[in-house]
């Protein structure tokens, strides 16, 4: 491991502390009520999202998934924002049209959290082959989960990026779960990265639950992809804390599994290393977390007073040129 | 501008040479489109002007290409796909109906995903049930779509060429069976409104509504009509979606009967809509008759070729509808 600056570990803490409040600040807001729809929180898997959009450039893209929360925000989305769009209001980053499942910015490089499994993945591979046929040196990571690795989209999307040897960063979160069955149920494999060897790129096992051990192999990753070397997979692996989705009444859950994971529950135990390998006082820390607290009740705020949309914008923007939905 | 005569396949692959000298975001993916020159031969020699990066052969992975030009689109090209058959769009349709379609509403009305989709529709080449179908209704039936399909090769290259240049995605369908027709195409670039039907032919007795090569059927049935005083109008819609809708109401309103005509099964397909079109328009007070679909049976396309050409409708079944419906014998 590297010798990290204390601001950076701290930087990176806050992030996915914040990925993690935000999860159960949107599973509150909920619960009262003005988040109307589904949330597929990602509570346990802040490492991966965080890790790996650490080694993007801004103008690098990312797929999303269902659970994509963690994502947006470690991309750069603003919770003000995301906030809003799972209240379904107006001020939201898809003007309230596409809840938690369909959350994007394009000036962030966020072309979209996905409803369909493995859905985000040959798109990724569209944009690297975009970047590549002109030439710059931009990047597309793909976030799944181990479930989508059972999808042809993957499969399609993965060989064509061998193929071409395309800046594609292929990011499985093997969260051990796909929707209400175990992965182990759902694949003769458990080591998903194994399934890059007949794609001709290099797979990476990394602990997802470590921000810095995810950091570092999407970097590499990254490195290779700009070089023109081609794609990596990258299996972070992790563990899903809660749901498939908030509600779900989880009777698939293997006995003692959920325990065994929370005692290496990403977020205090990096809390603990940077009071330990980092010698941050125990203030500090406080200080970034109260921050970030901040943020959520500004986000909260935001949302709860943000305009609802009317009917007449809902007809608007279903194709670039034709508007009111009047042609048809 | 310089016109002659080109087939229809001449003139697609003039509209992409065009598109593709004149803008650089533009490529062509799809199977076998390179060395091959495309199922159909469409994209023959482009290979050699414009380079593999351009024209870029793909591993048989429909959604893969469905995907690719989404996530392209979206980054800042403008690619042109090709499905080699429009029986393999159903294994790319995740990617359309799915991603491509709603991308732009979806996530709040900022991003433009600006493909085409060619792929050619139709049966006619004894290719049997997997390689014949005729699909346009599942993807009118898609909001976010433009489907287009035209069958003349002035209207293929225009309207090739608006669809490139359009910011939506749009699904190019051809007739396999018009790709060696000829007819006059000006040498320079130009487009069509994307949304505009044309009346082929005029006529005040009935109206013949045709999709695809249906067109071309019907065009010939009118002049057998003709030589028994029957006078057809013959429309083409051109764009399936976005519809021009009044140039079909207005017809209709002259001749007061309509006969719909498509080779895609009749349960379901694109007649369904037409149909309904004219009964909720003013035209509606104007039929003399009920309206009629003359359609594909609802029935896989057989390989045997006397079975196949009986499966789809001909021009003496386009005749005899029109005849009997001018004649108020339905």
């Amino acid at each position: 491991m590297a010798n990290y600056k204390k601001f950076f570990v701290l930087d990176v803490y806050r992030r996915i502390y914040l990925v993690r409040e935000f999860e159960l600040r949107a599973i509150e807001e909920r619960r009262r009520g003005l988040i109307p729809g589904f949330i597929h929180s990602c509570v346990g898997e802040e490492a991966t999202a965080v890790g790996a959009c650490l080694a993007l450039h801004q103008d690098d893209v990312i797929t999303s998934t269902h659970r994509g929360h963690g994502h947006l925000l470690a991309k750069g989305g603003d919770p003000k924002y995301m906030m809003a769009e799972l209240a379904a209001r107006s001020s939201g980053y898809c003007k309230g049209r596409g809840g938690s499942l369909h959350i994007a910015d394009f000036d962030l490089g966020i072309l979209g959290a996905n409803g369909i499994v493995g859905g985000g993945i040959p798109a990724a591979v569209g944009a690297a082959l975009a970047f590549s046929l002109r030439k710059e040196k931009r990047v597309a990571l793909s976030f799944f989960g181990d479930g989508a690795t059972n999808q042809g989209s993957f499969h399609e999307a993965a060989n064509m990026a061998g193929l071409w040897k395309l800046p594609v960063i292929f990011f499985c979160e093997n969260n051990l779960y796909g929707e209400g069955t175990p992965q182990s149920k759902q694949a003769p494999l458990c080591d998903l990265a194994k399934r890059a060897e007949s794609f001709c790129f290099p797979g990476v096992i990394v602990d997802g639950n470590d921000p810095l051990a995810v950091y570092e192999a999407t970097r590499e990753a990254v490195e290779r992809a700009r070089a023109g070397e081609g794609p990596t997979f990258i299996e972070g692996k992790t563990y899903r804390f809660r749901g498939h989705y908030e509600g779900d009444p989880q009777v698939y859950r293997i006995p003692g599994e959920l325990e065994e994971w929370q005692a290496r529950d990403p977020i205090p135990t990096f809390r603990q290393r940077l009071i330990e390998q980092w010698s941050i006082a125990e203030d500090e820390i406080k200080q970034v977390e109260d921050s970030v607290q901040q943020q959520l009740n500004e986000a909260v705020a935001y949302a709860s007073s943000a305009p609802i949309p009317q009917e007449e914008e809902a007809l608007e923007g279903v194709y670039a040129d034709i508007h009111g939905g009047k042609v048809f | 501008m310089s016109t002659r005569d080109i087939t229809y396949s001449e003139a697609i692959r003039e509209a992409l040479r065009q598109e593709m000298q004149r803008d650089p975001r533009v490529f062509l993916i799809g199977e076998d489109i390179g060395v091959y020159g495309g199922g159909f031969g469409v994209t023959l020699g482009l290979i050699d002007e414009f380079g593999p990066e351009r024209v870029i052969d793909t591993p048989i992975s429909e959604l893969g290409i469905a995907g690719a030009i989404t996530g392209a689109a979206l980054t800042g090209m403008r690619p042109v796909g090709e499905i080699m058959f429009m029986d393999f769009v159903t294994l790319a349709s995740e990617a359309l109906v799915n991603q491509a379609a709603k991308i732009r509403f979806m996530f709040g009305g900022e991003a433009t995903v600006p493909f085409v989709l060619r792929t050619p529709m139709g049966s006619g080449t004894g290719a049997a049930a997997q390689h014949s179908q005729s699909l346009e209704n599942w993807f009118v039936h898609i909001p976010g779509i433009k489907v287009i399909a035209p069958t003349t090769p002035y209207d293929a290259k225009g309207l090739l060429i608006a669809a490139i240049r359009d910011d939506n995605p749009v699904l190019f369908i051809e007739s396999k069976l018009l790709y060696k027709t000829k007819g006059p195409v000006p040498e320079e670039p130009y487009t069509l409104p994307i949304g505009s039907a044309e009346v082929k032919r005029q006529g005040k007795d009935l109206s013949i509504i045709a999709v695809g090569v249906m067109v071309k059927r019907s065009l010939e049935a009118a002049e057998k009509l003709a030589q028994e005083g029957i006078q057809a109008e013959v429309i083409d819609p051109r764009t399936l979606k976005p519809l021009d809708k009044e140039t079909i109401i207005q017809s209709v309103i002259k001749t007061g009967k309509a006969l719909i005509v498509h080779e895609a099964a009749k349960t379901g397909g694109y007649g369904g809509e037409l149909a309904a079109v004219i009964a909720e328009s003013q035209a509606f007070d104007y039929l003399e008759a009920p309206i009629v679909r003359l359609a594909g049976r609802d029935m896989p396309i057989p390989y045997n070729r006397t079975l196949e050409y009986h499966t789809v409708p001909q021009v003496e079944n386009i005749v005899e509808a029109a005849r009997k419906l001018a004649r108020l014998e339905v």
